[in-house]
């Protein structure tokens, strides 16, 4: 699927990178463990999280992924805006929680099939 | 032979919210050289796991990356508190990282691990008391 249809999904609000939102996605995890983040996620896919700080940009960054989705309606503060915008993540905040948001992706394909689409 | 191309950083142990800065330039002045995605991941992985030990464990330090033509070397020395055992460091899961770290996302115990499985070689000189440095190597060719 593509970011815009992750954002359709979990009726998201879009905090940067717009222009990104027809990028696809092949793969999602749903963390609040960025250790865990470094140790097993594959790259081109999405991160929803209940964590917020800048570290949650630079882990996803450093595994390419290109979409964070903050859950229960959290709001980052600018300056963590500002670092994804800056390397073109696309950020996302919905008010659904964690493991609702997670289902629905699934159940809607994503990252079901380890192969790409 | 040519001389390498060096990046050096300082790396803040006062600060958990910056850390990672270091890890994020490098990986753009690797895109701009034009090396393979899949390196540059591993590279700044590695690093990455690297600058947030130095400033969760360590009170910060320097980072030093050099690229040479078949390999990159990445030198990260603090003058931490050392570590002890380096076996049951190694281990997945081992950390002695604060509740408070845990609370911002780190601290799982798989930093060592991960910067091992992302290098092609790490080694570790370290005296309690004195410090830590941590040698990563990945090859290019
Ligand atoms: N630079 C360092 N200085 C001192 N101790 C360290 C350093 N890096 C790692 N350690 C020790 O090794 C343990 C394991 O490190 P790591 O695998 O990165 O897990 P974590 O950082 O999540 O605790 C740490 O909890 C700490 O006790
Ligand atoms: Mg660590």
């Amino acid at each position: 699927m593509k970011i815009k249809d992750l954002k359709e999904l979990l009726d998201a609000e879009v905090l940067c990178c717009e222009e990104n939102l027809g990028r696809h996605l092949y793969s999602a995890c749903g963390c609040d463990l960025m250790s865990d983040v470094l140790a097993y996620v594959k790259d081109q896919g999405a991160l929803l999280t209940g964590l917020v700080n800048p570290q949650v940009v630079r882990t996803a960054v450093m595994m390419d992924l290109v979409c964070i989705v903050f859950v229960r309606s959290k709001v980052p503060t600018e300056d963590i805006v500002e670092l994804a915008r800056d390397n073109g993540i696309v950020v996302l905040t919905t008010g659904k929680r964690l493991y609702e948001a997670c289902g629905i992706l699934y159940s809607n394909g994503l990252g079901v099939k380890a192969t790409k689409e | 032979m040519s001389e390498p191309l060096v990046f050096h950083y300082d790396i803040d142990g006062e600060d958990f919210i910056s850390a990672g800065q270091a890890s994020i330039q490098i990986k753009k002045n690797l895109r701009r050289i034009g090396l393979s995605p899949e390196i540059i991941r591993r590279v700044s992985i590695a690093m990455y796991d690297g600058e947030i030990n130095m400033v969760i464990h360590a009170k910060g330090g320097t980072a030093d990356v050099m690229l040479y033509e078949d390999r990159i070397e990445i030198i990260l020395a603090d003058k931490g508190p050392g570590i002890e055992n380096i076996e049951q460091a190694m281990q997945e899961g081992y950390s002695t990282a604060s509740d408070t770290v845990r609370s911002l996302g780190f601290g799982a115990g798989m930093g060592l691990p991960n910067m091992k499985r992302y290098s092609d070689k790490m080694t570790i000189d370290t005296t309690v008391g004195v410090g830590t440095t941590v040698t990563l190597v990945i090859n290019l060719i």
